[in-house]
């Protein structure tokens, strides 16, 4: 079963506590991946303006680097800061592994600044970069392509994958870091069917199997909005979903509960706003998730949030203190996180609930569904 | 002794070996009480005076010879219009189970001899082809086994309903909700709906044991059941009552009992559930409605507006229009205006190689509200054997290919699409229904297998009773002869209807519950499926499994 683990401080950390955190967790877990999340990038060696683009990936041979290069360069890219991961040979299972990329760049000048504009350009970079890696056999792996986030994504023991790449040694570090043990399973294995998925500054990861995975996928795929694409794995749809209601919809994060697990037709019927919503659930009814699934979300302004199925079949658990909070699908990686917090106050979420930790990480926000939220549309 | 170049035969002269069900009937059991003869819905066996031959032997005299002795017996007709149709009702009402027709094994001579006096042959039911069909084939196959904890179907809570009705893409619902415009109505039903049998088609005792166990259904159940009219409207203490709400009135070529319909709007304490017009029907392709003078009874000719003992045959399209969008213009538009744009409006159609040109049309016209694609195995209450046999197209590559062709647009949400014909047909009507479901329909009509599982039609696909469109229904459901349909106690009827609910939720979630879904019906979960043949495989995209 998948583990996640999530972590949220002021100050930045190293990724090896969530890490550990995974360590934790290991019991009934089969430890075949990692999928590892950074936002908030601070580099011990490079001093970084958190506005320049982060392309994080995997070169699998010389020749994908160097096309990478040459793709870059060609469209006025700069690179300013090429990360270099203090390896250690032997712990990696696959072999086919040139280069771990996490390069930060300069956008060419006289391009359009405006913020739509700027997301769509990123995304459309980094699909065309996984286009071009698909094309040529897979030797080109690319994860994100957004400022403040790198994404790293392996096969094999989560603490082996973080031995292997240094992680402890404290030359990345960050505000955020969202770790997800397990390679999919149930599909054929692929790094790209790893979690945490990415798209425009959103992730989500998920523990649990997604059964209406391919209903969703078609309207999804239907909808012809580029970047929905890939779906090696049932929860990336959960990502995608996350985008439409909040990037396209333009509905606030809590229209995601109500999208993905709606309540029913008697609990709508005395809910403040249970006409819209009712329509809202006809309207998004092919995004209804099902299944047992735990998702642990962050958003591009360092929100995070944790959020049930219907039926709250799967565990998750929030702790911390203002400051510093953690979520994990255990309530061990909670403790293995922030130890000295007060456990009285951790909260394991309902079927009704997200849970959000807002930028400021002063207090969590416990949401229900049940509760009337601020939306022009059902005024 | 008669010479046999004496016997006079014609080339329609069959013997009961000829016919398709031979009645065995058994002399010493026989209390000549009656009661078959009497029941018989077709007069194929009668009381008649016989002769038997003893052979005598009288020992002392040496002597062999004969005594005759006369009896009654029952024996069965020959000629076409009385041949046995298999009802078996003749076994019902024996008390010493003397007597009860046989399938002959033997080829069917009748079949030839059906035509008499050049009227091709008309008959009720669906096409005579038993044996397994696709739908039966199909398996459940993606069980959750390695990360989910099973759903429990008995414990557990389901969401088994669906959608009639237009939806409007998010975006456009967001949009038109902010600018306070016109969203399309929509309803939350049970999937499974009880297809267009019409009053005049039904006996008033099988319509009202249907509204009444539907009824229940819904307010005592919580099975959102509706139920679809058929062409010939409704009775006006219906359409003024609030059970109208269950209710899909159809409209089709006939405009029989819109008349009622129309003028009872205003007294109206609820909205139908849905408007179905009727473009064509899977049993009888290219045919309108058609319902024999047998059954247009005072009550029918009352409330289609007709005089009594006339046959009413609708005709194949409806007269005013030139083509589907025309259609779908005028039609549907009036209807959703007449009934003040509350109430779903939805064409339903035979099925065809051109239902996706149709369905192209439907996607782009904001008021239609749904498609219905009758397959070939649809059952009728009339139609030429020659229609319902041959004419037609099986629903489920059918209706996939409109599912994909929605897929490929995105549109898939936003009309949903309901299959008939030929669901349960072999008494599996939750797995053919499911099985629909997860190749892309929203839901699905059952008209022939609520007629047989809540009534009793005695109905089957090897030519078994199938006598609907004369009147004579030996079980009073599709008659208007009070003398027949009085058999039928609405009550009971209403029993089964709620029996055949449950059960079918029931099985839903047994179904539902091994492939972990429990929060929406699985609507094109495709990947859920397998069968045990290649090309069926391809062709609905679906696995091949064996």
């Amino acid at each position: 079963m998948c583990r996640l683990a999530l972590k949220t401080a002021d100050t930045p950390f190293s990724p090896y506590e969530v890490l550990s955190a995974m360590e934790a967790m290991q019991e009934g877990y089969d430890g075949s991946g990692l999928g590892l999340l950074l936002r908030g990038i601070r580099f011990d060696d490079f001093n970084y303006k958190g506005d320049l683009p982060i392309l994080s990936g995997i070169a699998h041979s010389e020749a994908a680097l160097q096309r990478l290069n040459g793709f870059m360069e060609e469209r006025g890219y700069e690179l300013k800061y090429d990360h270099e991961f203090d390896m250690t040979p032997g712990l990696i299972e696959a072999e086919d592994r040139e280069k771990y990329i996490v390069r930060v760049y300069k956008e060419p000048t006289g391009v359009d600044k405006s913020e739509e504009a700027t997301e769509d350009r990123y995304m459309k970079l980094r699909l065309a970069l996984r286009e071009n890696g698909e094309e040529h056999g897979g030797d080109l792996t690319v994860f994100s392509f957004w400022p403040q986030v790198v994404i790293i994504k392996e096969v094999g023991w989560p603490l082996q994958v973080g031995d292997a790449l240094g992680l402890n040694d404290g030359r990345i570090k960050a505000r955020v870091v969202m770790a997800q043990g397990r390679q999919n399973t149930n599909y054929g294995i692929n790094l790209y069917a790893c979690h945490p998925f990415f798209i425009q500054g959103i992730s989500t990861m998920t523990n649990g199997e997604n059964t209406a995975f391919i209903p969703i996928r078609e309207w999804l795929t239907g909808k012809q909005i580029p970047g929905y694409v890939g779906y090696q794995s049932d929860s990336e749809v959960f990502t995608h979903i996350l985008h439409y209601v909040t990037k396209k919809l333009k509905l606030p994060l809590e229209a995601y509960k109500h999208v993905i697990t709606p309540l029913k037709t008697e609990e709508l019927d005395v809910h403040p706003q249970g006409e819209f919503l009712k329509g809202l659930r006809t309207v998004c009814r092919r995004l209804i998730i099902d299944g047992p699934n735990a998702v642990i979300g962050t958003l591009p302004d360092e929100t995070c949030l944790l959020t049930m199925d219907h039926k709250k079949l799967r565990p998750a658990t929030v702790g911390g203190k203002p400051g510093v909070w953690a979520m994990a699908s255990e309530i061990c990686g909670v403790d293995a996180m922030i130890p000295d917090r007060d456990r009285s106050l951790d909260f394991q979420p309902m079927r009704e609930h997200t849970v959000i930790i807002p930028p400021d990480r002063k207090e969590m926000v416990i949401w229900s569904q049940f509760d009337q939220f601020t939306l022009p549309q059902a005024a | 002794m008669v010479s046999v170049r004496s016997v006079y035969t014609t080339p329609s002269s069959l013997t009961y070996h000829d016919l398709p069900w031979i009645i065995r009937h058994r002399e010493d059991r026989c209390t000549l009480c009656g009661r078959c003869t009497s029941v018989c819905p077709v007069q194929a066996i009668y009381l008649t005076y016989r002769r038997q031959r003893v052979p005598k032997l009288d020992i002392l005299k040496k002597k062999r010879g004969n005594e005759y002795r006369t009896f009654v017996g029952i024996r069965q007709k020959t000629t076409i219009e009385n041949k046995c149709i298999g009802c078996g009702m003749c076994a019902m009402v024996c008390p010493n189970e003397a007597i009860g027709p046989e399938p002959n094994s033997n080829e069917d001579r009748s079949l030839f001899h059906m035509h008499q006096n050049g009227e091709a042959w008309k008959r009720g039911g669906r096409r005579n082809l038993p044996g397994r069909t696709i739908l039966d084939r199909i398996v459940f196959n993606r069980i959750s086994m390695l990360t989910d904890p099973a759903l429990d179907a008995g414990r557990h809570e389901f969401s088994t309903n669906t959608i009639l009705g237009r939806v409007l893409s998010p975006e456009e619902f967001l949009r038109r909700k902010a600018a306070g415009e016109w969203i399309p109505p929509t309803r939350e039903i049970f999937p499974f709906v009880i297809g267009s049998m019409s009053f005049g088609a039904l006996s008033p005792n099988m319509w009202l044991g249907l509204l009444q166990g539907v009824a229940y259904c819904n307010e005592v159940l919580g099975i959102p059941v509706v139920m679809a009219t058929g062409e010939g409207g409704c009775p006006p203490w219906v359409l003024k009552s609030p059970f109208l709400k269950y209710i899909i009135l159809q409209i089709a070529s006939g405009y029989f009992g819109w008349d009622e319909i129309i003028r009872a709007i205003p007294e109206m304490q609820c909205d139908p559930a849905a408007i179905e017009i009727k473009y064509g029907q899977g049993a009888k392709p290219g045919d309108g409605g058609l319902l024999m003078w047998f059954k247009v009874s005072k009550l029918i000719a009352r409330l289609r507006g007709v005089p009594e003992g006339v046959d009413l045959p609708s005709p194949p399209v409806h007269q005013t229009l030139y083509s589907i969008e025309e259609s779908v213009m005028k039609m549907i538009q009036t209807m959703s205006m007449a009934f003040g744009f509350r109430v779903p409006v939805y064409p339903k159609i035979s099925g065809s190689t051109s239902a996706k040109s149709v369905l192209n049309n439907l996607v782009r016209n904001p008021y239609a509200s749904a498609l219905l694609i009758d397959g070939v195995d649809g059952g009728t209450g009339a139609a030429y054997n020659v229609s319902m046999d041959a004419t037609g197209h099986p629903i489920a590559s059918n209706l996939r290919e409109c599912y994909l062709d929605l897929v490929a647009q995105g549109r898939q949400n936003e009309i949903p699409l309901f299959a008939a014909g030929g669901i349960g047909k072999n008494g599996n009507v939750t797995q053919n229904g499911m099985a629909l479901i997860m190749l892309g329909a929203s839901g699905v009509h059952i008209g022939k297998y609520i007629m047989q599982a809540a009534a009793g039609c005695l109905g089957n696909e090897m030519g078994r009773c199938n006598v609907c469109n004369v009147g004579i229904c030996p079980k009073g459901i599709t008659s208007q002869n009070e003398k027949l349909f009085r058999r039928l106690d609405p009550d009971d009827v209403a029993q089964r209807v709620a029996d055949t609910f449950m059960a079918i939720r029931t099985e839903m979630k047994k179904i539902m519950a091994p492939l972990g879904r429990s929060q929406t019906l699985p609507i094109g979960m495709s990947d859920a499926l397998g069968i045990d043949d290649a090309a069926a495989a391809e062709r609905l995209k679906i696995k091949y499994v064996c």
